[in-house]
C-alpha cells in the first residue's frame, strides 16, 4: 500500500532516487509536449495554441481519477499525500505575479528547466531571473510576511468545500475540462497562426 | 511526410498525469520545480556568506539540520528532469543551442523579458507556495483549493497581461 517510501519507511538514498527517476519522467513529458518551447506556450494566451490546456488538464484529471482509484482499492492511503495549505492571499497574490511572469517570459519554471535542457538560451536566462526572483524574495520576506501568511484556511479540499464526494468532484472536473477542449480545438482554428506554429 | 514534431497533447498529458500519480504513489507528494530555484539560491547564498543565511530567518532552516540544502526530494527531481528533457530532445533531434523568439523582436529585448519573466515568475511561486508544476497541478490532483485557485489566478493574470506584452509573441 502507498504511498511506499512513507508506509514502507523506505531509506532517505531511496527516496531520492526515486526523486531522480521522477524528475527524468516529469522532464521527458513536458520536453515530448512541446514546453520546451516558448512560443507554443505563449500559444495559449493568443489561441493560436492550446497545448497547455490540453496537456495540463489531461494530466491533473489521471493523476487525480487514479489516485481516488488506488485510495478506492486499498493501493493508497491519501492521508499520507501531501495535501497544499490554503493561504488564501498570497495564493491569489503569487499567482497573479506568476501569470505576469508567463507572459512576458513564456515559460513557467518547469517548462522553462524543459526547455534548458534542450539548450534553450532565453529559458536558461529565464531561470537566471528566476534565481534573482527566489533571491528577492527571501531577502524580502520579512517585509511581506504578513501577506504570506494571511487568511490562513489549512489544508482545505475543494470536494468538502463545495459539499460533494470526490468521485463526483472528479467527474465534474472531467465534463469541464472536455467542454474546455472543445473550445480549445475551435480557438485554434479561429487564432490559427501558421506562420508561427509552423516555426515551432 | 508531414512529420509531427511533438506528442499528441492528450498522449502526453496521459503520460505528464502518469508521472504525477507515481510520484503520490511512491514518494507521497507531487511534482515541483520552483522549489529547485529557491534550494539553489539557498545553497548559493550559504556557500558565499554563512553568516548572512545563518542570520536571516528564511535561510537559516535550511541549514539548522546540517544537511546541505541540494540534499532533497526536489533537487533530486530536478536534475532527473534535465536528463529527462535532454533525452526527450536527443531523440526527437531537438538539442540545439537557440534564442526563441518572434521574429519580430531582437535577441536583446526576448532575453530581457525572459529574465523578468522569471524574476516575476519565482518570486510569486514563493509566495503562493509553488508554481504551475507544485501548487496548480500538483495541488489540483490532490483537490486543494490552494491548487484551484493558484492555477486560476496564474492563468487568468496571464490572459489579463497578454494584451499588453502582445508584441513579444504575435
Amino acid at each position: 500500500m502507498g504511498p511506499l517510501s512513507i508506509v514502507s519507511e523506505f531509506p532517505e538514498w531511496l527516496n531520492l532516487l526515486i526523486a531522480f527517476f521522477i524528475g527524468i519522467g516529469f522532464g521527458f513529458a513536458l520536453e515530448q509536449a512541446g514546453f520546451s518551447s516558448s512560443r507554443r506556450l505563449a500559444g495559449m494566451f493568443y489561441g493560436y495554441d492550446t497545448t497547455v490546456l490540453k496537456v495540463f488538464f489531461t494530466a491533473a484529471i489521471v493523476a487525480l481519477a487514479g489516485s481516488q482509484l488506488l485510495s478506492f482499492f486499498g493501493l493508497l492511503n491519501l492521508k499520507l499525500v501531501f495535501v497544499n495549505p490554503y493561504y488564501a492571499n498570497s495564493a491569489i497574490l503569487g499567482g497573479i505575479i506568476m501569470g505576469a511572469g508567463f507572459i512576458m517570459g513564456g515559460y513557467c519554471p518547469g517548462t522553462g528547466i524543459s526547455a534548458m535542457s534542450i539548450g534553450k538560451i532565453d529559458a536558461m536566462v529565464f531561470l537566471l531571473g528566476g534565481m534573482l526572483g527566489a533571491f528577492l524574495f527571501m531577502e524580502t520576506y520579512p517585509l511581506i510576511q504578513s501577506i504570506a501568511m494571511e487568511n490562513y484556511k489549512g489544508n482545505m479540499r475543494i470536494d468538502e468545500w463545495l459539499g460533494v464526494s470526490p468521485g463526483v468532484f472528479t467527474l465534474l472536473l472531467i465534463i469541464a475540462a472536455v467542454a474546455m477542449f472543445w473550445i480549445a480545438e475551435l480557438a485554434e482554428k479561429k487564432f490559427s497562426r501558421p506562420d508561427i506554429t509552423s516555426d515551432i | 511526410m508531414n512529420k509531427s514534431k511533438y506528442m499528441n497533447p492528450y498522449l502526453a498529458g496521459v503520460l505528464l498525469g502518469l508521472v504525477l500519480l507515481a510520484a503520490m504513489f511512491l514518494s507521497g507528494r507531487g511534482l515541483g520545480a520552483s522549489g529547485g530555484i529557491k534550494d539553489t539560491v539557498v545553497a548559493v547564498v550559504g556557500a558565499v556568506d554563512r553568516q548572512h543565511a545563518m542570520n536571516t530567518p528564511y535561510y537559516s532552516k535550511y541549514y539548522q539540520n546540517g544537511e546541505h540544502p541540494l540534499k532533497n526530494w526536489l533537487t533530486l527531481e530536478i536534475f532527473g528532469m534535465v536528463l529527462g528533457g535532454f533525452i526527450s530532445g536527443a531523440l526527437a533531434h531537438r538539442l540545439k543551442f537557440k534564442i526563441e523568439k518572434s521574429p519580430k523582436i531582437s535577441n536583446r529585448k526576448r532575453l530581457l523579458f525572459a529574465f523578468l519573466g522569471g524574476l516575476f515568475f519565482v518570486y510569486g511561486a514563493q509566495l503562493a507556495r509553488g508554481c504551475t508544476s507544485g501548487a496548480a497541478l500538483s495541488g489540483m490532483a490532490v483537490l486543494s483549493v490552494a491548487g484551484f485557485v493558484t492555477m486560476v489566478a496564474i492563468f487568468g493574470s496571464a490572459y489579463m497581461f497578454a494584451w499588453f506584452f502582445r508584441k513579444l509573441w504575435i
